[in-house]
């Protein structure tokens, strides 16, 4: 059994796979990766199936031995990592020998980055999946963040079992035996996170006059500080209330764009909650879900409308380039 | 292209050649069909009540209503979903009205995913639901588990005492798990104890606490914010991860509030 030591949590960092979709009538909302195009890609590189657990980290990356030593891979945002004090490749899959320590600083680009290993993060499955839910304190490893002295358990490669491929996933591939895999360059061009979003209308969006659209849309916002998991708090441009009373609580959707008393955006993040009584003025469309999980407290956003049809022709030219040879080559 | 159309024109034609008997079905299928995202639409029920089912080709952007009815419809089709999944739809999100369904945008189109959706509609009546459960809650309400009790007392003229007596003595439906997981929307509050959310939400409601809001009440199953004022604390557990139901409460099932004593609730949370 191999095992990963984590000698410095960082600052908020969970195990997370591509989420436990289904379980809205019990309230439970999918969590998952927040960028989970980054988390699917660092298991391709690996040749693992694309759902597999990873660890997530946020902002500042932590420290990591690894004792028995693994082929891993990170994705997302460079935290300055390090194998014993020599720099590592984002995006390609390397690896590391017994005994040695992997060390992660404060970003360098956007909020989250993925350590990705060969055969997965091991964790008791809760709901099919291994994603931590911080909220409930279920999932993941024991439900919370990773502490020091934390040891998690890395799985065996190329199991031909089912593996979870996350109903979130929309495509799987297989794990195999496979060498060692670098993204392309045209697929990081693509799928580089955007500040500016792109939305379609939210249920409720006849609900807020066209001054009130105007503004939402011609406004820069900020990510506030508060921002988490279970919803991305911006600041800017106050949007005028609709004048009566207020709705009766409904399903949301991930990456809807409410509007509490207050006029300051909400966007639902991966943790959501599954129902709310807050008007939507918006949707983030699903190409752009990973740019969410890209921002950091103090960026500035805009928003964006795209017609439906564009919002379709989007998630599948990346799901196609997911999917695609051209995502990655061999080494 | 329109995000929502009120008759589905397959049961306008058809409606030619029913019975006044077989109007009950095309009635009990009137709902209102709203994109939500690229990747989710939101079906309403029972939006304007008895009367008016006909109307223009657009709606007028209404909210949906409280309703019994519209609830059962909600736990219906949701039934019939759950029995007979449709591949490619992802996840369900029942609300007091309204079912948000997620689907795999990739495989479906939000028309298809509705062209589907209007045949389960149509066969809504024949959907039984289950019997409900009857699950009893026993509550300690007042002092530092019912914070805001006091508050509600004062507001609405009633003593603690008619204020329990009034919230333990109502069968209370559960209309929907949504929010945070296991936490069940129960209604309706007895009149009497309506009161609004706190203008400012706390933001740690401790686990196990009873909150009413509006005509609503529920328990907060997890130490999560909240804005609902807190009138007792239970010490049963709402949602846990090691049972094989998860949610102590499920949607449709019938609950009641018993007062318990601070020793009664002392006893139950050691247990």
């Amino acid at each position: 059994m191999r095992l990963i030591e984590v000698l410095e949590p960082g600052l908020f960092t969970t195990v997370q796979d591509v989420g436990r979709e289904g379980y809205g009538p019990l309230g439970v909302s999918p969590s998952g990766a927040a960028d989970a195009v980054s988390l699917r890609i660092g298991n391709r590189l690996l040749g693992n199936a694309e759902g597999e657990a990873g660890l997530e980290m946020t902002l500042l990356g932590g420290t990591f031995a690894l004792p028995d030593g693994a082929v891993l891979a990170l994705a997302g945002s460079d935290f300055g990592a390090t194998l014993e004090g020599k720099p590592v490749e984002m995006w390609t899959a390397f690896e590391a020998a017994p005994g040695q320590v992997l060390r992660f600083g404060p970003t360098r680009s956007g909020a989250r980055c993925y350590l990705c290993v060969r055969g997965g993060v091991e964790v008791q499955l809760f709901l099919d999946s291994a994603s931590t839910h911080i909220l409930s304190g279920l999932g993941g490893h024991k439900g919370r963040a990773l502490k020091k002295g934390d040891v998690l358990t890395i799985g065996l490669a190329n199991r031909n079992e089912q593996k979870r491929t996350g109903k979130n996933a929309c495509s799987t591939v297989g794990a195999g035996t496979v060498g060692k895999r670098r993204l392309s360059a045209r697929a990081l061009k693509e799928l580089q996170p955007r500040k500016v979003l792109r939305v379609t209308p939210g249920p409720q969006s006849d609900w807020f006059s066209e001054a009130a659209k105007k503004i939402f849309y011609e406004s820069t916002y900020r990510v506030a500080e508060e921002s988490n998991l279970m919803g991305i708090r911006l600041q800017g441009g106050v949007i005028p209330a609709r004048a009566g009373g207020e709705m009766i609580s409904e399903g949301v959707s991930l990456g809807a764009v409410q509007v509490p008393e207050g006029g300051q955006p909400i966007i639902l993040f991966v943790e959501q909650q599954t129902t709310g009584g807050y008007p939507k003025i918006a949707n983030v469309i699903s190409a752009d879900f990973h740019s969410l999980g890209q921002l950091r407290p103090r960026d500035e956003i805009r928003f964006e409308r795209v017609e439906w049809d564009t919002a379709r022709t989007l998630l599948a030219k990346q799901e196609k380039l997911m999917a695609s040879e051209e995502l990655m080559r061999e080494l | 292209m329109s995000s929502r159309s009120r008759i589905p024109f397959s049961t306008l034609f058809r409606l030619w050649g029913y019975t006044f008997a077989s109007m009950e079905t095309w009635r009990g299928e009137v709902a209102r069909f709203q994109y939500s995202s690229d990747q989710s639409l939101l079906v309403y029920f029972d939006e304007q009540g008895e009367q008016k089912k006909t109307g223009g080709a657009k709606a007028p952007p209404v909210q949906s209503r409280i309703t019994l009815r519209g609830n059962e419809n909600v736990r219906r089709l949701l039934r019939l979903l759950e029995l007979e999944p449709v591949p490619g739809v992802r996840n369900l999100h029942p609300a007091y009205c309204s079912l948000l369904v997620k689907f795999d945008a990739i495989r479906m189109r939000h028309e298809e995913v509705e062209g589907i959706l209007r045949k389960y509609l149509e066969r809504l009546k024949e959907v039984k639901l289950p019997e409900p459960r009857r699950v009893e809650i026993p509550v300690c309400y007042g002092g530092e588990f019912g914070p805001d009790l006091a508050e509600v007392c004062a507001r609405r003229g009633i003593t603690q005492a008619r204020a329990i007596e009034l919230h333990s003595s109502v069968e209370y439906v559960v209309y929907f798990l949504g929010f945070v997981p296991g936490f069940a929307y129960l209604g309706e509050l007895p009149e009497e104890l309506v009161t609004p959310r706190l203008a400012a939400p706390r933001n740690r409601v401790p686990a196990g606490s009873v909150g009413i809001a509006g005509n609503q009440t529920g328990v907060y199953p997890f130490a999560t914010p909240g804005g609902w004022r807190l009138i007792g604390r239970t010490a049963l557990k709402m949602f846990r991860a090691d049972s094989d139901g998860l949610s102590l409460l499920s949607i449709g099932d019938r609950v009641r509030f018993t007062p318990i004593s601070r020793e009664r609730f002392a006893t139950l949370e050691s247990a």
